[in-house]
């Protein structure tokens, strides 16, 4: 019963955030509803009894994923009022429906409840995030050092694009090149 | 034994392609020579052959390869020597070695002498390939291959508009025949399973005879367009405008022969329908009759020469309509040998006339042109069937055998085209030999053919005088494959009565052309009584049948061709096509658009690929879960 | 009234909807970010809840690495961002036209 009034509750929450996130045309609501509504998500983790993906959800996504939005309005400085022309609403949001209809059309049909055997198996008497841990450092060890890699390679490229005058490296510089450097910054 | 088969074969293939290497460069003397020393090779292989058939040897039966083989259809290139090829064999060799080694002369200042040679010896291949084949698969490849090198050769001189008309005339007239012949090949197959000569007669007695008069009729059929016979004729006369050596080898002794040469292979189908070839000796006799009138009053040398042997086909048809088959194979030879030679022999004049055709204006040449006229005088006694020349022993046989089987209508009008070819003939000769110099009107100074030419001509100058001895080694050798037999004239004195009367006849009418022709001495003009009268438009205008075709056939083609082109091509054909490429280039220029370079416009199109595919992905789920409904559901449509 | 896998994969979808509403509506480039949040995390629900309904754990690796890819998007995706707007001051896709066929 709670676990009905939970779903219900949350779920109507995270439509709402939604649903304001891409109606607004104030982007600092968007960004707002757009982080309640992954803490709302984070809501249903707990409930499905993914601990760990649901700490996970808030962490990354509401601290570092938001943090970046919001340096990045910021810089852009997105805290006026978005304009934006709108072509014909009828197709986006019957292409939308549409595609909703047929997903859950999917879903229902029978071959999604008899023929999946689970791989990993939940183990009994184990809390979740040590069953993430055992099965994500033995079989999803490799996807993980690639995933970690990635998220580096992300972080250099971020900088990169993002920072002045990345072309220069001053390590490999002289001691007067440097100071040319220097100068030419005073000057500009 | 296989390995003369083999050369007899493949030489001429060899000398084609060896010629065919040079067709782009200017004359070369040795193209010629090497080509004639080939035929030559396979003229002497051929003979091997003989002397082993004669002998009394097996025929020689190989295979050289499957050609098809699929389910219950097998048809090998496999190849046959026996007394009927081999007798073809040694007509086609010896006459086209004579014709390859006077074509070096004939075609001396030609610029296609390469070329010629290259068509010429191909011709040779495919008409080996159609006497030897062992099935009707091959004899129809050869039949084709004879088709289609007939037809360079006719339009040799591609240059001339008309050439070019005759060649394309024969082409057509023979793919009529052809579909025939394609038909009677396909009944053939369809009703024994097999196109093995030997196979499918050993099953052909068990058919009923309705089936087999229709794979007689439609076999004939394309022996018909092969051989010129009415109403597939015209092309032969126009089949004139090639190489005089071309009319010689192709138009008078080998490819005209090959519907002969098709019914006397089918002997045993023919003879199972009585009734076919029945018609087949009346149309022959038709023909022959028909084909000599007009030669009677035309002023074209080859045309009178090509119509000649459009009768005597009829006279080949008619024996082997008759049953006589091997007289219709010796009377094949014999004529090859001594038509070849008048060919011949008018390639000569031809040359020494400046390619003048009319022999109205000749005349006397026999003083410049004596080894030519001697040539031409003798094949035109063999071809009227004076004693002892050859086409006294092969015509008079048909004579008799038309007598002896008591087809007496038939009997009468070869006679009466016995007696019209001696005068045609005669005419001929009379006219360009004898009488006045009419041609020094026209300021030609004509000269004698080359010596070597010449000597080529003369074997078959003297198998021309003596081919007649063959008749009794000939009749001994196919006797067994051909059930023949003699024919005897129950009375002698009747027998007697026959012979020398046609011989009286024969004469009288040679007597009355150099009668009248001899002493000629004007050029006609149109002007004379004779040439005004009915019978001599309705013979010179070939009884208006080219005109009929004209008018009451090609145009109406044509005409029709024309509503199809302007209606029914440009208006339904060529326009669906269009559409569909309208359609294909109007969706790409309408769809250009999407690729507006907006992102947002992109992804509106992605979310509505998506749906596309999630659409797939639900009627494809459906209708692997209602499978068995909608098989049902089909199956109730009918599908 | 039991919540069953169904009710989780349609709350899935009608996120997912919304995020494809909002994917072909904005015209900002960080709102159209924002949408794309939207998308990769209603397909994180259906994965921990098919996970949670099966009792397997390979669910909840997808959802696990789906951030992960997410967060480095954001980052270079932000960058890239960055540079746009310092060229033509602008992240309006109506002016992002370069790739015009």
């Amino acid at each position: 019963m709670f676990e009905a009034i939970a779903f219900y509750l949350f779920a109507f929450l995270t439509i709402v955030m939604f649903f304001i996130t891409v109606t607004t045309s104030q982007a600092l609501y968007a960004l707002s509803a757009l982080a309640a509504g992954m803490i709302f998500i984070s809501a249903f983790f707990f409930i499905l009894g993914a601990d760990f993906l649901g700490a996970v959800q808030i962490i990354v996504y509401t601290g570092a994923v938001m943090a970046l939005y919001a340096f990045g309005m910021m810089f852009f400085d997105s805290t006026r009022e978005v304009k934006e022309k709108q072509g014909n609403k009828y197709i986006i949001v019957g292409l939308s429906t549409l595609a909703a209809i047929l997903v859950v059309v999917i879903f229902s049909a029978p071959m999604v409840s008899d023929k999946i055997v689970a791989l990993y198996p939940a183990i009994d008497g184990v809390g979740n995030t040590q069953e993430v841990g055992l099965v994500l450092f033995t079989k999803y060890l490799v996807p993980f050092e690639v995933a970690a890699i990635m998220l580096l390679v992300a972080m250099v490229a971020g900088i990169v694009l993002a920072g002045k005058k990345m072309d220069l490296s001053i390590t490999l510089m002289s001691d007067s090149e440097i100071e040319e450097q220097k100068n030419k910054k005073v000057l500009s | 034994m296989e390995k003369y088969l083999y050369i007899a074969l493949f030489a001429p293939l060899v000398s084609s392609l060896f010629s065919a290497l040079f067709t782009a460069t200017p004359k070369k003397l040795f193209t010629g020579i090497i080509a004639s020393v080939l035929i030559f090779t396979s003229f002497v292989a051929s003979t091997i052959l003989l002397l082993h058939i004669l002998k009394g040897g097996e025929p020689i039966h190989v295979t050289l390869m499957t050609w098809m083989a699929t389910g219950d259809l097998y048809i090998p290139f496999g190849f046959v020597v026996d007394q009927i090829s081999v007798t073809m064999m040694m007509v086609v060799t010896l006459v086209s070695t004579i014709v390859h080694i006077y074509s070096i002369g004939y075609m001396d200042h030609d610029k296609g002498f390469n070329r010629f040679f290259a068509w010429l010896s191909a011709f040779v291949f495919s008409m080996m390939i159609l006497v030897m084949s062992d099935n009707y698969a091959g004899l129809f490849i050869g039949w084709e291959g004879v088709g289609l090198c007939s037809w360079g050769l006719i339009g040799f001189w591609y240059h001339k508009e008309i050439a070019t008309w005759a060649s394309n005339e024969a082409f057509i007239m023979n793919r009529i025949a052809d579909l025939g012949m394609l038909i009677g090949i396909f009944l053939v197959y369809w009703n024994t399973g097999t196109l093995q000569y030997d196979e499918a007669f050993a099953l052909m007695p068990s058919l009923d005879s309705a089936t087999l008069t229709w794979i007689g009729i439609f076999l004939f059929i394309g022996a018909m367009g092969k051989s010129a016979q009415f109403p597939l004729h015209t092309w032969l006369a126009d089949a004139m405008e090639g190489p005089t050596p071309v009319s010689a080898l192709i138009h008078a002794a080998t490819m005209v022969t090959a519907g002969v040469y098709l019914v006397v292979r089918s002997n045993e189908l023919y003879s199972l329908i009585p009734n076919v070839g029945l018609f087949i000796a009346s149309l022959g006799a038709f023909v022959a009759l028909f084909a000599a009138s007009m030669a009677l009053v035309n002023r074209d040398m080859k045309r009178i020469i090509a119509y000649s042997t459009l009768s005597q086909l009829g006279y080949m048809f008619a024996a082997a309509g008759l049953g006589a088959y091997w007289v219709a194979l010796f009377h094949l030879m014999a004529h090859a040998f001594f038509k070849a030679l008048l060919f011949l022999g008018a390639g000569n004049v031809m040359h020494a006339m400046h390619d003048e055709l009319d022999p109205f204006k000749m005349g006397g040449l026999k003083k410049v042109m004596k080894w030519t006229w001697i040539m031409m005088t003798i094949a035109s006694l063999a071809l009227a069937g004076i004693f002892p020349f050859a086409g006294f022993f092969s015509k008079d046989t048909i004579l008799e055998a038309a007598f002896a089987e008591h087809h007496f209508v038939i009997y009468g009008v070869l006679l009466f085209t016995a007696g019209l070819t001696a005068f045609y003939s005669f005419r001929l000769v009379a006219l360009i030999f004898h009488g006045e110099e009419r041609y020094k009107i026209f300021g030609i100074h004509p000269h004698e053919a080359y010596r070597f030419m010449l000597i080529a001509m003369s074997p078959l100058l003297i198998l021309a005088m003596i081919a007649g001895v063959f008749q009794e080694p000939f009749f001994a050798m196919v006797e067994e494959i051909l059930s023949a037999h003699e024919y005897h004239i129950h009375s002698h004195t009747t027998l007697w009565i026959m012979l020398v009367g046609t011989q009286l006849f024969v004469a009288l009418a040679i007597l009355y052309a150099y009668k009248k022709y001899a002493t000629w001495s004007s050029v006609p003009d149109g002007t004379s009584p004779i040439e005004n009268s009915f019978f001599y438009k309705l013979l010179f205008n070939q009884y208006y049948i080219p005109y009929f075709y004209e008018t009451y056939i090609v145009k109406p083609y044509r005409e029709a061709s024309e509503l199809f082109w302007t209606k029914v091509d440009l208006k339904i054909v060529d326009a669906t096509v269009d559409g569909i490429a309208g359609i294909v280039y109007g969706t790409g220029e309408k769809t250009r658009q999407m690729q507006s370079g907006n992102l947002s416009t992109m992804l509106k199109w992605m979310v509505a690929g998506l749906v596309g595919l999630l659409f797939l992905a639900v009627a494809f789920g459906l209708a692997a879960r209602y499978s068995d409904e909608i098989i049902v559901f089909l199956s109730a449509l009918g599908v | 009234m039991e919540i069953g896998l169904n009710h989780y994969l349609v709350l899935s979808t009608i996120l997912f909807a919304i995020g494809l509403v909002g994917v072909m509506r904005r015209k900002n480039l960080l709102l159209l970010f924002f949408a794309t949040e939207i998308l990769l995390n209603a397909v994180n629900i259906a994965f921990a809840a098919i996970s949670h309904y099966y009792g397997d754990l390979t669910g909840q690796m997808f959802a696990f690495f789906v951030i992960a890819i997410a967060a480095s998007e954001v980052a270079v995706g932000l960058g890239l961002l960055i540079v746009w707007y310092k060229r033509h001051s602008s992240i309006d896709l109506d002016a992002l036209t370069t790739m015009k066929g």
